[in-house]
């Protein structure tokens, strides 16, 4: 078991320096995100809609689909020089293997969104002050879900054609889950109600980490063994 | 007999009943008192459902099945029950808001089974997509088991989205006739159209899995 | 010590292996020919552990550990240093911690890139890199090295070059494997011989005094005939 975790740790170390030493992908996700906000702003017609009532989905459907731009690069990383091939010949354990990249995957994916929400309470002067805490911490819990399926599906799309577009067409139903009780939880608090009140989502999106999360551990090495 | 034979026995019959159930339901039931009939449209709406699910299910049986034993037979048997699965799913998608329309004023609704079937859709056709991107066999039925377990893991996630949903946003009441509270003849007859739903299944998938077998033979697979 | 027993692979209806057992001990060194599509990759991914054969089995004495892989690609990260990859690669196969900084010095120094350790690896040149993954592949101190077709791409310089390196630094009571689809490479470090055509081997014995030019002739007949 130690060995499963230090070798995790090398390699999602690894994946973190080459991603913060090249920036290219940080860079594109964060100024994605961005740009996807700034075209809901220009979507709407804030005499018909509040802003309060909207800001919930628009937060987390920005974050899906930033999410999404990011997982694809867990394993566009290994396939320069074939590294992948590299890894697969160690000694480490396929699992080791997974949770290095879920865990690097969830890193860039939280730090995209720590560049994100700043921006989106700007953009739609949303009052998250009171409520900063938990609202972190349902989009960790939701952000964990995401990556769970999301690092085991970009793992098999890397080696199909057009692996841009079959991540999202196979990824996106599974994301509806989280993102139905992340939009809940998130109204919830914007809308200073008590969490006692979501319970049930909030064991929903809980659950639904803990299932995927063991389930993507389980099927992982099916993906990369032949 | 050879299996397409058998498959085509089996769809022929099921396709022969299926016009007993028309007929059945059109002409031997009684009209539904509150809706007309439009209800009529139910005894091939829910079967179709059932029929896609089983698919989903079976799916997910057989992927598991193949990544325990390595055995092609269950990819192919997947295979041919996402297909058929998909066809379901559209025949219940399409048949859903012809129905919705005269009893609930609107195309659509997201009740429950309606939001499922449309994910099965979505799950099945993203399973055949996969496996169309994937050239290689044991790659591709090795990618295919995974996604088909995960998406049965899925499912009870959507169904428990929904309810939750529901009694967040409590949708207007409307009249929908529930299995259970079905009068006598209404219930046989939907009985009867599970069954011969499940049968058209089985003949489905008997011929899709002989055409898999013709064509791995012809060395196209 | 090396054995395959019974090896048989497919691809779909393409047989990669059909058949294939040997035995290799400490200080052999296999040089394999064979067209291309003979399943001389495959071979070499099963007795890596890349690839899970149907039939038949593999054991390499210590397991992953104890193997060395050099293919066309050099599996190294492009963004990370000579260094780091050695070190990183070092991690992976358990070297000790106080260990991994010599290691990586030795390697560095016996292969000319000391000066070029800093250096991250996508500047450096083709012959560079092929030294480099040299290093990577010896790091751990295996005791069987895989190569394929590691010539491809290397102009007659540094091919030559490789061929000198490998002979002074693959040898020394390894077990060495080196699959290639051209006779003059490599036929001078081989203690054995076998031809691989269609999954099988048409041919399997001690180089004993042969030299490039019988054994090229026996290598055409053989894969004429097979």
């Amino acid at each position: 078991m130690g060995d499963v975790l230090r070798h995790a740790w090398v390699i999602a170390r690894k994946d973190l320096v080459l991603e913060f030493r090249s920036r290219t992908a940080l860079v594109s996700a964060a100024v994605f995100t961005a740009l996807v906000l700034t075209v809901f702003n220009f979507g709407r017609d804030p005499t018909a809609v509040a802003t309060v009532d909207l800001a919930p989905s628009i937060l987390w459907v920005t974050f899906t689909f930033a999410a999404m731009l990011a997982l694809n690069r867990a394993f566009q990383l290994e396939l320069e020089n074939q590294a992948l091939d590299g890894l697969l010949v160690s000694p480490i354990s396929r699992t080791s293997l997974f949770w290095a990249k879920f865990f690097a995957n969830w890193v860039f994916v939280s730090v995209v969104e720590a560049i994100g929400l700043p921006l989106f309470v700007l953009f739609f002067d949303v009052p998250v002050g009171g409520v900063l805490l938990p609202l972190v911490g349902v989009i960790a819990l939701a952000t964990a879900g995401f990556v769970a399926v999301g690092t085991l599906f970009s793992a098999m799309v890397i080696r199909t054609r057009f692996a841009e577009l079959m991540l999202p067409v196979l990824l996106l139903p599974f994301l509806v889950p989280p993102l139905i009780g992340a939009v809940q939880v998130t109204a919830q608090l914007l809308g200073g109600r008590p969490l006692s009140e979501v319970t049930g989502w909030l064991r929903l999106l809980a659950a639904f980490d803990i299932v995927f999360l063991t389930l993507a551990t389980l099927l992982f090495p099916a993906t990369v063994n032949e | 007999m050879t299996l397409a034979q058998r498959g085509r026995w089996v769809t022929g019959t099921a396709l022969a009943l299926l016009v007993a159930v028309y007929v059945r339901a059109l002409v031997f039931t009684p009209v539904e008192r509150f809706q007309g009939l439009a209800q009529k449209i139910f005894y091939l709406h829910v079967p179709a459902a059932w029929s896609a699910m089983l698919a989903m299910g079976l799916v997910g049986l057989a992927s598991i099945l193949f990544l325990l034993m390595k055995d092609y037979r269950f990819d192919r048997f997947a295979a041919a029950s996402a297909e058929v699965g998909t066809v379901f799913a559209l025949v219940m998608l399409t048949t859903g808001p012809i129905w919705a329309k005269p009893i609930w004023g609107t195309w659509w609704t997201w009740d429950a089974r309606l939001t499922l079937t449309l994910f099965l859709f979505f799950l099945f056709v993203g399973y055949l997509l996969l496996r169309g991107a994937v050239a290689e066999a044991s790659l591709r039925a090795h990618y295919s088991a995974v996604l088909g377990i995960c998406g049965l893991v899925l499912l009870p996630f959507v169904h428990l989205s929904v309810y939750l949903f529901r009694t967040l946003h409590p949708q207007p009441v409307v009249l929908k006739p529930s299995a259970p509270s079905l009068p006598g003849s209404m219930l046989a007859t939907l009985l009867f159209s599970f069954g011969v739903f499940t049968l058209l299944y089985v003949g489905f998938v008997m011929q899709r899995y002989a055409l898999a077998l013709a064509r791995e033979a012809r060395g196209d697979g | 010590m090396l054995r395959a027993e019974g090896l048989r692979h497919s691809f779909g209806s393409v047989r990669a292996l059909d058949g294939i057992s040997f035995t290799l001990s400490a200080g052999q060194t296999l040089v394999l020919f064979g067209p291309n599509g003979a399943g001389k990759t495959t071979l070499l991914k099963v007795l890596a552990g890349l690839t899970r054969p149907e039939a038949g089995r593999a054991d390499v004495a210590g397991g992953r550990r104890a193997v060395g892989w050099i293919g066309h690609q050099s599996l190294l990260y492009g963004h990370l240093t000579v260094r780091e990859n050695l070190l990183f690669w070092a991690a992976l196969y358990n070297v000790p911690k106080a260990e991994r900084g010599r290691r990586a010095a030795d390697l560095l120094a016996r292969l000319g890139l000391a000066d070029r350790a800093e250096v991250p690896v996508r500047f450096l040149s083709r012959g560079l890199m092929q030294r480099a993954t040299i290093a990577r592949a010896l790091i751990h101190e295996p005791r069987v090295l895989l190569l394929d077709e590691p010539f491809t791409g290397l102009d007659l310089a540094a091919a030559a070059e490789f061929r000198r390196l490998l002979g002074e630094l693959g040898g020394a009571g390894r077990i060495v494997v080196l699959a290639t689809h051209n006779v003059d490479e490599g036929i001078e470090l081989a203690t054995d011989v076998a031809f691989q055509t269609r999954g099988r081997f048409v041919h399997f014995a001690p180089r004993g005094a042969r030299g490039a030019a019988e054994i090229g002739e026996a290598y055409r007949r053989a894969v004429a005939s097979g």
